[in-house]
């Protein structure tokens, strides 16, 4: 079992940290953002897989040759109230560092996910009670504000797409239409699920940066997706002008722009240039990439299971 | 027939408006300006029993008629809806998915030259 611990924690390191960072430095993933967000959620899954995975096997290492062998042997005697033959100070720390992470890892998502539903649910409430209906627009709300505002809601039955009255007033009638198009993409694809996710693993590990690497990657990447799904309505210059329109507040009053410390001024400039002069994915990427996200989530569990290595 | 959801927010505007606590009745008689038809009583009772439930109306059962009044002003309220769409409450916000966030000066400047917009 020591070569599958050992295989499986090289793995853990590598997705840690060198290929997480490789992938944020690379360009590629704003010619293909939908193969870069898969390939971000393999690398987190795989991470967290394989971490875990590498402990359990250590820890279970002293108890039987095959992972689910030694679970039996272990819930065996623990049921009977023995330390297990075998047990050293190691293997019991390795075993409940394995349980302890993945139980925090589950507990982080779920009051993640619950904690963000509550915001939300509170968010539109008060949306619903303090803007108007646009017309001929459904699930689209319009918010008595100067500064240019675009965001969506998501929500099972009950998703809303909310701009503000200085949106509409600055941008052209095609321009809103590319702002609209945009948010519903967010809401058809669900990105919403992808977000949280991040956002509980970076919640979950505030010592790990590369979390919050991954997080701001993945945001980027949903943007990305959703503008290519504005584009199939709007032209590309169309967009682009949007943007940079409402990023730059429209040089609308009240609003200072130090205030908005936490906007990604890069983010903002890698939208509107892909916009400007498109390209796509180099071949190489599209193909490889793909089938690479896929072995990663396939590799820690065969890794486990397999006797040749835990043999 | 407007939605529960609208008549919730118009409810709400009127009890905004006034100038005290108003009953079920006299809530009715202001909704009914402008609109030929009216409401009925129990409609009125409906939305202001919502309204209640999610914290955004007060009932006093001191005085019959029971009297209904809005918990905090409207300013309060669109400053914290305001709060949340801006994106100056940090990761209470990331619960909203918005069109784009703010950029730097020199970066939108930037990129109003590459678009021709100055």
């Amino acid at each position: 079992m020591i070569l599958a611990a050992v295989l499986l924690a090289i793995l853990a390191v590598l997705l840690a940290w060198p290929v997480p960072l490789a992938l944020a430095r690379s360009s590629w993933p704003d010619r293909a953002p939908g193969t870069a967000l898969l390939l971000w959620q393999a690398i987190a899954l795989a991470g967290v897989l394989s971490l875990i995975g590498s402990l359990l096997v250590a820890g279970l290492a002293p108890y039987g040759a095959h992972p689910v062998a030694a679970i039996r042997v272990l819930t065996g005697d623990a049921l009977r109230g023995a330390v297990p033959q075998g047990t050293t100070t190691g293997s019991a720390l390795a075993l409940a560092a394995a349980i302890l992470l993945g139980a925090h890892l589950v507990l982080n998502l779920v009051a993640t996910v619950v904690r963000t539903e509550r915001q939300r649910a509170r968010h539109r409430s008060l949306v619903l009670l303090l803007s108007a209906p646009m017309p001929e627009t459904p699930r689209t709300r319009v918010l008595d504000a100067t500064a240019p505002i675009a965001y969506c809601l998501p929500g099972t039955a009950r998703s809303l797409t909310v701009l503000s009255a200085g949106l509409l007033a600055l941008l052209s009638e095609q321009e809103v239409q590319g702002v609209v198009e945009h948010e519903r993409a967010h809401l058809r694809q669900h990105h919403a699920l992808v977000l949280v996710a991040f956002r509980a693993w970076r919640i979950a590990l505030p010592w790990f940066p590369v979390a919050s690497r991954a997080q701001d990657a993945v945001g980027l990447l949903t943007e990305m997706l959703a503008d290519d799904q504005a584009r199939r309505t709007v032209p590309d210059p169309v967009l682009a002008r949007a943007i940079a329109i409402v990023a730059s507040g429209g040089g609308a009053p009240g609003v200072p722009l130090e205030d908005a410390a936490a906007a990604d001024p890069v983010s903002v400039g890698r939208r509107v240039r892909r916009l400007v002069s498109p390209a796509s994915a180099p071949r190489a990427v599209r193909a490889v990439v793909p089938i690479a996200a896929v072995a990663l989530v396939v590799v820690p569990p065969v890794l486990l299971a397999m006797p040749s290595f835990t043999g | 027939m407007e939605s529960l959801g609208e008549l919730e927010r118009t409810a709400l505007e009127q009890l905004w408006d006034a100038a005290g606590p108003l009953t079920p009745g006299e809530l009715r008689d202001r909704l009914a300006i402008g609109d030929q038809r009216g409401l009925a009583l129990t409609t009125v009772m409906t939305v202001l029993s919502r309204l209640e439930k999610k914290g955004f109306v007060a009932r006093d059962r001191t005085v019959r008629p029971a009297t209904y009044a809005p918990v905090s002003a409207r300013e309060e309220y669109v400053a914290e809806l305001m709060h949340d769409a801006l994106g100056a409450a940090g990761d209470r916000t990331e619960a909203l998915a918005r069109f784009v966030g703010r950029a730097s000066a020199d970066e939108t400047a930037a990129l109003r030259r590459l678009l021709g917009l100055d």
